[in-house]
Order: C-alpha cells, then sequence, then structure tokens
C-alpha cells in the first residue's frame, strides 16, 4: 500500500485534509496558456482577487498562435486570426498585470507548455505541477505529479495556490523487454492503451516502471506519460534516477551547488519502494511491440504497421459498435493492410513527439530523400528552443530538402485551433495524441503514429516503417 | 452560483460511449474569452447529422442529457460543460465520467449522476419508447427516476461534490479558510524547489 511514488509526492503535498472533504493538495508549479486561462483571470478580477504565487505561475502561448513567420520577440506580433490575437493580448494584459512570466512569441523560451516546462528545469521530481490542459500527465516522466484542470480550477490555483482533490487510486503498468529497433516510446504509449483501454486509466494516477521504461531517455518518458490521459488516467509517473538527473543538472531552473546535492537527496528517496503493491497492474512486453498505427476514433483503436484494419464483427459487442462507427468516419475497409493506407498531410510536432530526440529520429528518415508527390508534412518544433537545436543539427536542412514545411513553436495540427488543420476527407499521419472525429479539423481523418513512421510515410506516400525503405 | 436541489424535465439520450470533449466543443470555439455563447458550438459535427439526438423534436428544451460511459474524455477544456450548459442541460446522467470532465461540472454547476452500466440501459429503453418522459434528477436523494416508466436509479456521487452543487459555494472562498494552513505550508516547502522571478515578464 504505501511506500509508492504517487503516495510520497501527494502526502508531501497535503496542506489539510478537511474531514468527509477531498485534501487541499499545495500547487508547486502552475502552467498557464492563453485558451484555457482567460475566464479564470476573469473570474479573479471580478471577485477581487489576486494571483497568490505569481513566482509559482508560468504562461505561454501555444494553442493557437500562427506557426509561420515570427522570429524575434515583439511587443504586438500580427496574428490574423482577431479571435486568436484577442486571447493572446489578453494573456499579456493578465501576466502584466499579475506580475506572471509570460514567453510570448518571438522568445526563446517560448513553446507548447508541456515541452518548454522541462525544458526550463522547472519540472522537477517530487513537485505538484497543474495546467489547464489535459496532457501536463507529461511533466510525470521527472517523477512529478503533473494533471491537466479546468478554468474554474485554474482560478482557484491562481487565487490559493492549491487544489482540492481527491485521491485518485494507484496502477502501476510495467514494461519490461528490449524494444525493437523500430519501435519508440510512442509505440510503447500506443500498446500500453491498446491494452488498457480508453477507460482503463479512469479514477487511477499510473506509475510506469520496468526495463523498457527505465531504458528511455527523458524525451521518451515524456511521450509514455503524455498519453496516460488517452487512456483515461489522471496522471502518469516514473521514479526519477540518473536519467532526470542527467537532464536536469544546469537547467535554467535547476537547484545548485549545495541545493542541487540536498534535491538529489530528497528525489533518490521518491522511488516506490520494493514489495510495494497497486490497486491495478498491468504488463506488457516491449520486445513483442512493432510500430503502432490506430485505425479508428480513439487512441485505443490501434494495430501494427504490420496489420489490416479489423473486423468489427470479431470484437467484443461493447467495442463493435464504436468500430463500426469509427470505420465509417475513417472511410476504411475491414481487412485493409496498413500499408496500403494512403494519406495526403504528415504532421511531425505536439506536446507528445515535438521534441529533440522525435525530429532526429525523423530527420534520420527523411535525410536525402523526399516527400512523396501527393503529401503535405510538415514539421512543428514543441518549443523555440528545440527549433533552435535542430537548426543548429542542421536537422530544419533535411527536412527542408525533403520537401517539408519547417515551423515555429506551437501546438499546430496536434488540434487545429490555428488554422494548421486538415480539410474534410483528408487523411493524415501524425504524431500528436489524439484522433477523435475532428480532431484536426472538421471532417478530418487522423492516424496516430511513431516520428519515424510518420517520416517513413511521408517519403512513401502510405503508411511505412523507416526499415521498408532500406 | 445558484445551488441546485434537483432537475425535472425532458432527456436527450445519447446512446455512446467515450463521448470526448471534442465533440462536445469542437477547437474552434476554444478561442472565446467568455463563458457563456458555446450553444452553437454543442456537438457542432454531429448536429449536422438531421437524426442526431440533439436535432430530434423538442431536444431544444430538454435539461438532462443521458449518454453511456466516460463520457466527458479527452481535453480539460471547460468549455464542454459551458456549451452543455448554454444549450439548456442542467444534469448529465451517464454510467461513467471521465476525471477532468467530472470536476469541470461540479465547479461550474452541472450536475452529473453516475449510474450503473445496466440503469443506463433501462433508461434508455424508457426514453426509446417515450422520448418525452419527464425525468428528475434529485441531487438531493442522489436519485435519477422515470416516473411514467416506474423507474427509480440511485447515482453514485460523492458527499463533497453534493454539498457543492446543493450549496452552489464559491470553492476559493471555501478553501480561503484554510489561509493559516496555506501559509504554513508555504514556509516549510523545499528550498531547492523553483520559482521564477516575480514580476520579470519575459525574463529567465
Ligand atoms: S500539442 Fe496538442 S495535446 Fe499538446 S498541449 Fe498542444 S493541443 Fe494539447
Amino acid at each position: 500500500m504505501t511506500g509508492r511514488l504517487f503516495d510520497k509526492v501527494w502526502d508531501r503535498h497535503v496542506v489539510a485534509s478537511p474531514q468527509d472533504q477531498p485534501a487541499l493538495l499545495y500547487i508547486d508549479m502552475h502552467l498557464v496558456h492563453e485558451v484555457t486561462s482567460p475566464q479564470a483571470f476573469e473570474g479573479l478580477e471580478l471577485s477581487g482577487r489576486k494571483v497568490r504565487r505569481p513566482d509559482l505561475t508560468v504562461a505561454t502561448m501555444d494553442h493557437d498562435v500562427p506557426t509561420t513567420g515570427f522570429g524575434t520577440a515583439t511587443d504586438d506580433w500580427p496574428i490574423d486570426d482577431p479571435l486568436a490575437a484577442q486571447q493572446v493580448s489578453r494573456l499579456r494584459r493578465n501576466c502584466a498585470e499579475h506580475g506572471i512570466t509570460l514567453y510570448p512569441l518571438g522568445s526563446i523560451e517560448q513553446g507548447i507548455v508541456h515541452v518548454i516546462g522541462p525544458q526550463l528545469g522547472l519540472t522537477q521530481p517530487g513537485m505538484t505541477i497543474v495546467c489547464g490542459d489535459s496532457h501536463t500527465s507529461t511533466h510525470g516522466a521527472f517523477g512529478a505529479l503533473a494533471f491537466g484542470i479546468g478554468t474554474t480550477e485554474v482560478e482557484h490555483v491562481l487565487a490559493t495556490q492549491t487544489l482540492r482533490e481527491a485521491k485518485p487510486a494507484a496502477m502501476a503498468v510495467t514494461v519490461d523487454g528490449e524494444l525493437p529497433a523500430s519501435c519508440t516510446a510512442k509505440d510503447i504509449a500506443l500498446g500500453i492503451i491498446r491494452a488498457l483501454g480508453v477507460r482503463g486509466g479512469v479514477g487511477s494516477v499510473i506509475e510506469y516502471r520496468g526495463s523498457a521504461i527505465r531504458a528511455l531517455s527523458m524525451d521518451g518518458r515524456m511521450t509514455v506519460c503524455n498519453m496516460s490521459i488517452e487512456g483515461g488516467a489522471r496522471a502518469g509517473m516514473i521514479a526519477p534516477d540518473d536519467t532526470t538527473f542527467g537532464y536536469l543538472e544546469g537547467r535554467t531552473h535547476s537547484p545548485r551547488g549545495a541545493l542541487w546535492e540536498r534535491a538529489l537527496d530528497d528525489w533518490r528517496s521518491l522511488a516506490t519502494a520494493e514489495g510495494a503493491t497497486f490497486d491495478h497492474e498491468i504488463h506488457i512486453d516491449a520486445s513483442a511491440l512493432r510500430p503502432a498505427v490506430t485505425w479508428g476514433t480513439n487512441p485505443a483503436q490501434s494495430v501494427s504497421i504490420d496489420d489490416v484494419i479489423p473486423d468489427p464483427g470479431a470484437l467484443a459487442p461493447a467495442a463493435r459498435q464504436a468500430a463500426q462507427r469509427a470505420l465509417a468516419y475513417m472511410n476504411l475497409e475491414p481487412g485493409t493492410a496498413i500499408r496500403d493506407i494512403v494519406v495526403d498531410t504528415v504532421f511531425i510536432g505536439s506536446c507528445t513527439n515535438g521534441r529533440l530526440e522525435d525530429l532526429r529520429a525523423a530527420a534520420e528518415v527523411v535525410r536525402g530523400r523526399t516527400v512523396h508527390p501527393g503529401v503535405r508534412a510538415l514539421v512543428v518544433p514543441g518549443s523555440a528552443r528545440v527549433k533552435a537545436q535542430a537548426e543548429a543539427e542542421g536537422l530544419d536542412k533535411h527536412f527542408t530538402d525533403a520537401g517539408f514545411e519547417w515551423r515555429s513553436a506551437g501546438c499546430s495540427m496536434c488540434l487545429g485551433m490555428n488554422g494548421d488543420i486538415l480539410l474534410p476527407g483528408q487523411r493524415s499521419a501524425s504524431t500528436s495524441n489524439r484522433n477523435f472525429e475532428g480532431r484536426q479539423g472538421p471532417g478530418g481523418r487522423t492516424h496516430l503514429v511513431s516520428p519515424a513512421v510518420a517520416a517513413a510515410t511521408a517519403v512513401a506516400g502510405h503508411f511505412t516503417a523507416p526499415e521498408d525503405l532500406r | 452560483m445558484a445551488g441546485v436541489q434537483r432537475i425535472s424535465g425532458r432527456a436527450v439520450a445519447l446512446e455512446r460511449n467515450d463521448v470526448d470533449t471534442d465533440q462536445i466543443i469542437p477547437a474552434a470555439w476554444l478561442k472565446r474569452v467568455e463563458r457563456t455563447g458555446f450553444a452553437t458550438g454543442l456537438f457542432e459535427a454531429w448536429r449536422k447529422d438531421p437524426d442526431f439526438a440533439l436535432n430530434r423534436p423538442g431536444a431544444e428544451t430538454a435539461k438532462i442529457l443521458v449518454a453511456g460511459a466516460n463520457f466527458g474524455c479527452g481535453s480539460s477544456r471547460e468549455h464542454a460543460v459551458w456549451a452543455l450548459q448554454d444549450f439548456g442541460f442542467r444534469a448529465v446522467v451517464a454510467s461513467g465520467f471521465a476525471d477532468i470532465f467530472r470536476n469541470n461540472s461540479i465547479s461550474a454547476g452541472l450536475a452529473l449522476a453516475q449510474v450503473t452500466p445496466d440503469a443506463a440501459t433501462r433508461l434508455f429503453s424508457a426514453l426509446a419508447v417515450d422520448p418525452a418522459a419527464e425525468v428528475t434528477v434529485d441531487v438531493a436523494a442522489r436519485v435519477v427516476t422515470i416516473a411514467p416508466a416506474g423507474l427509480s436509479e440511485p447515482f453514485e456521487l460523492s458527499d463533497f461534490a453534493q454539498w457543492r452543487l446543493l450549496e452552489g459555494l464559491d470553492d476559493v472562498a471555501l478553501t480561503l479558510q484554510y489561509e493559516a494552513e496555506i501559509a504554513g505550508y508555504e514556509a516549510g516547502r523545499g528550498s531547492w524547489l523553483p520559482a521564477l522571478a516575480p514580476g520579470a515578464a519575459d525574463g529567465t
């Protein structure tokens, strides 16, 4: 029962536990973006309250910003969409009025909120981190308890730096074995959700364990934790280890000197004790994974790239109707080989797969090759810094030489708020996290894949594993 | 926010599982900076189908939505709750809710009634027979009834959520009663924990 990473982080943040009420949890870092915050700031102002801890609050603009054009910091970056421009200027005003640090368009620290937190060293083991965004689970890769909240809760955190939370159940997902070379953290994440289902994690915080998780880089661990919410879980966590500490050392907000040593002692004490038990447990054999491709309209509906579109008739009755609906929406026939499915759009980016490691993997595949003439392919780095690092390595050249669009940082086609959208009937291979109906644009059809598969698919024009190109 | 005791009225049956927040309110609507004005966006894509539940006669007066498992999965957008409320819904009955959607609903005063899958099936059957039947979600008694069909199904709602719905509480005011505890906690936080320079907009 006790001695779990989740309990340790939870317990140390309980400010009060009133009888018969959820605990009041202290929040160590609050990430804010333009889309889910305006109504929260408005609520704060209407009630005459202030931001309690502007120093534990950080903001950026990512969801509906353009990903073309901006390069340097400016107060009034022109945004064509008047509603998006209004949200962005509202965020500027709110941050200025409340003394909140903001990384606006043009700043080297601007980017997708879940990419910049870790990159700045603001995401550290043992912390509680919240954001008005469900993929806040990403930060759990560092052994933080991190979860998404709604706008009323954003207002609550702004005003009190705390949240009321009923304690979720603890689930363990153990991934053992050696991951095949053709697979990435994305394939682990999709494999887990396939096993768990989209409701398997509801009411739970997942701890990812096992040799295949330990072997992942921080970028890979973030990909796995990012998709916890797609299995319904509130959060995902990975015990911090030397990989974590190596990533954090020397970052802008990482502790230094004697404080670093004290922090390390603390962080080392967080791992789940041997023999601890969980409310639910599942096991995944990483060595049996193959590159995953989703075929439906929820992230659990995936098969390996070697497979065919499943026959809904062969599925359990409960899943059958959903599968039929999904295939009708996706315009796919059972029995079609995944490799025979033609795409017209490839999107590489998002808080799932928009970090440097992801861009390296994709660039490696496209290097010296050409994007298929029937495909529009874009790469949208997760942050301005990732973009700069990729350019320093020359990755942008591989992409642009092949025919990819090389963009500035933002959420872009992950949710299609900024004009980067699929048109009705278009079909994408996307490295993002949600294949819901219309997620990338009304009527658009999304297949979730890893960056390597997305890159190979851009070259071939249909679903392709990198190894097929050799 | 006004308290909610019981909600009675017509219901819309949405017999689907895993209804995600992207369907409830598509991303294009999230550019609004207000909490209102989302009714047209509610299930925008699905409403293009004339047979969709919300397009059936009488649905425009409905106060209760009945759905399957894992309603509201996906994104954290509270706009999904605001859109349901804007359309006129005061309660959602389902055999399961996604975690963030649940929190958002209670925050915004949308009553949630989690019934068993069997109870949901009975409710769907009753509504298929009589789509205009009056449904009552009694928050105080934690039971949903369709009297003409003789149905009375208990539902799950935590004591705390029930209390907040009944009283229409301002959560922040409630929490600020713990001001001393919060300040005490802050005094003991780890010295290595990150903080930003206050007021240093665009600083590091
Ligand atoms: S990249 Fe996509 S999933 Fe991630 S924060 Fe942006 S919109 Fe949300």
